[in-house]
């Protein structure tokens, strides 16, 4: 029995064959054994303890603070020998409940808590939620606020990947390369400090809008990003993607083909990684993306080393699309002119009593969203981040929930590790760059 | 084969019933919807008049959200599967989109709504021995007590 995953157009032929059916479901995250295997193991440990050839498979707990791991994920590997058989990735140590917590808030206080959960990129989880707020309001957004919201993004993406790159290094051996990669990040970061005012967890992509303009002068800090980096990159083809070390940790490990990912539902890096041509800001075009030249970076051979590349030429991508941006910014407001839903200025407030009957509805009751559902998409540096939302009509979401890039891509973890040395496991964990904030929520 | 709605972005909405969605599903893959983007769940027991739905579905108080996508023609389609309270059982879209499996895990934990033929179903966020679905709308925040301890140090 065979099932087509997808059969024509531009994209391969890819086919799952009935033995990688049995292979998916059996190295899945399935590592629990039936009672009659339990009991015929304990049997023969009672019998023959002593036989050498019944110790050769082990169980090994790996995290969950292991520095490897990027948070709190923990790992149940199966090892015959030094050779990983069966994993099974254990999450849930940083649950804090936030798709419960964001059914009593309100949709102006939503963002605050969404920013949260991916915090490498916190910009693109606002995004989505603000996305899928302004679908159901049915506003549209001022063009400047469209514009920054995707100058912000992308600076975010940058940074996301720079720190990838110091992680990824740190994790391979190369540590140098960890103190180079915080160091562009800081430099991404301040400028987002001197735009949110916090170099994390902005809160600055809202429902309606952005929070506050572009500060004067944003252009020059601009440009001086963009002159300190691409040098930067190219020291870390120097470092990195030369480096025949480097090469021999990364290539051919970790493999995964496009049908595999599409299966388990991979977005992002991971699939581009196996060649295949899959980005939202190109295929989904979203706020100005269709207005802004860029390339989708794919890899041929779905290793770690095809994803480090990825991600690498990504930045340079991004930098292409912020200097556009930065030609092609347009005036006006940055947030929509709807007294309901846009807080109104300051000084309006001891003008104008209509505008502190508004201020003071916003900031106790907050919006009411007309009843509906609604799933809204952006492509975060980690893949398909969604926003599933559900209004009852009323000021706080009915239903909020996050469909998290790194919850999903971790599922393949079993299958990248799988015949792979133990070693190596440290080296996938990395290429899948999972943020244990959107994966636990 | 099962009513189809829009919603307000214009996404097609599909609504099949529990014992039809897995022939729906079978067959949208065939479509060409090669991947199950998000598989999530809704508790409606908060929120019973929603009129959202065709006429001749009969609302229940759990619903299955299930997000496909087609790459080929860059189409989504959205499936909202109704859930009995009294049997809140679902078949797992395991064997067609292996990917499914920790969002049904997640469904399970959060809304306790089983998956028959899934793999693994065991809590995944939360402790393995914790009572009670987190996500369900009679599961209310603060229901655990917190002690806090006084301070003995002289002021």
């Amino acid at each position: 029995m065979t099932a087509e995953v997808f059969d024509s157009g531009e994209h391969p032929v890819g086919v799952i064959k009935n033995d990688e059916r049995v292979r998916l479901r059996e190295g899945s995250a399935v590592l629990r054994i039936s009672d009659s295997e339990a009991t015929s193991i304990t049997e023969k440990r009672s019998t023959a303890i002593d036989d050498p050839s019944e110790d050769t498979r082990m169980i090994l707990n790996m995290g969950p603070s292991h520095p490897s791991t990027h948070g709190v994920l923990r790992l149940i590997l199966e090892l015959q020998g030094e050779t990983v058989e069966r994993s099974k990735p254990v999450i849930g140590y940083l649950h804090t409940g936030m798709e419960k917590t964001a059914e009593t808030l309100s949709y102006s206080q939503g963002a605050t808590n969404v920013t949260r959960m991916d915090y490498a990129s916190p910009l693109f989880t606002e995004l989505a939620f603000s996305l899928a707020v302004e679908k159901l309001l049915g506003i549209e957004v001022p063009p400047r606020a469209t514009w920054i919201r995707m100058l912000m993004c992308e600076l975010n993406r940058i940074s996301s990947h720079l720190l990838f790159q110091a992680t990824n290094g740190m994790d391979l051996g190369a540590v140098s390369m960890m103190i180079y990669g915080w160091r562009e990040r800081e430099e991404v970061l301040r400028f987002f400090e001197k735009v949110t005012g916090l170099r994390m967890n902005h809160n600055y992509i809202r429902p309606g809008g952005v929070a506050v303009d572009l500060h004067d002068g944003w252009q020059n800090d601009l440009k001086r990003l963009l002159e300190i980096i691409p040098p930067r990159l190219d020291e870390y083809d120097d470092l990195l993607t030369g480096q025949p070390l480097f090469q021999k940790r990364l290539q051919g490990i970790g493999v995964l083909n496009a049908s595999e990912a599409l299966a388990l539902s991979a977005t992002g890096p991971i699939l581009r990684s196996t060649g295949y041509d899959w980005d939202l800001r190109k295929d989904e075009p979203y706020l100005a993306y269709d207005q802004v030249d860029f390339d989708v970076i794919v890899g041929t051979h779905g290793d770690s080393f095809d994803r480090f590349a990825i991600r690498l030429n990504e930045v340079r991508e991004s930098l292409r699309i912020v200097e556009q941006i930065l030609e092609m910014m347009p005036s006006g407001d940055y947030r929509v002119q709807d007294k309901k839903i846009t807080p109104p200025p300051r000084a309006r407030i001891d003008e104008s009593m209509e505008a502190l009957i508004h201020h003071f509805k916003i900031f106790t009751e907050g919006f009411h969203v007309p009843p509906g559902e609604i799933y809204a998409a952006v492509e975060s540096p980690r893949g398909e981040l969604g926003c599933y939302l559900v209004s009852d009509g009323s000021s706080n979401p009915y239903r909020m929930h996050i469909r998290g890039p790194s919850f999903v891509n971790l599922q393949t973890l079993p299958h990248l590790m799988r015949s792979g040395l133990i070693a190596d496991a440290v080296a996938v964990i990395s290429s899948i760059d999972p943020i244990m904030g959107e994966v636990d929520r | 084969m099962s009513d189809s709605t829009v919603d307000v972005s214009g996404q097609r909405v599909l609504h099949p019933g529990v014992d039809e969605f897995i022939d729906l599903v079978t067959e949208l893959k065939a479509e060409g919807f090669n991947m199950v983007v998000d598989l999530t769940a809704v508790d409606y027991s908060a929120f019973p008049n929603r009129e959202d739905l065709p006429e001749n579905v009969r609302p229940e108080r759990f619903e299955i959200v299930i997000s496909m996508i087609n790459h080929q023609t860059r189409e989504r389609v959205r499936l909202r599967i109704q859930i009995q309270e009294e049997n809140p059982v679902a078949p797992s879209l395991f064997d067609l989109y292996p990917g499914t499996e920790a969002m049904e895990r997640e469904v399970y934990d959060m809304f306790g709504i089983s998956f028959s033929d899934h793999p693994d179903l065991t809590r995944i966020l939360m402790p393995e021995d914790w009572v009670g679905h987190p996500l369900r709308k009679d599961f209310s925040t603060g229901q655990i007590p917190v002690q806090f301890k006084a301070s003995k140090a002289k002021r």
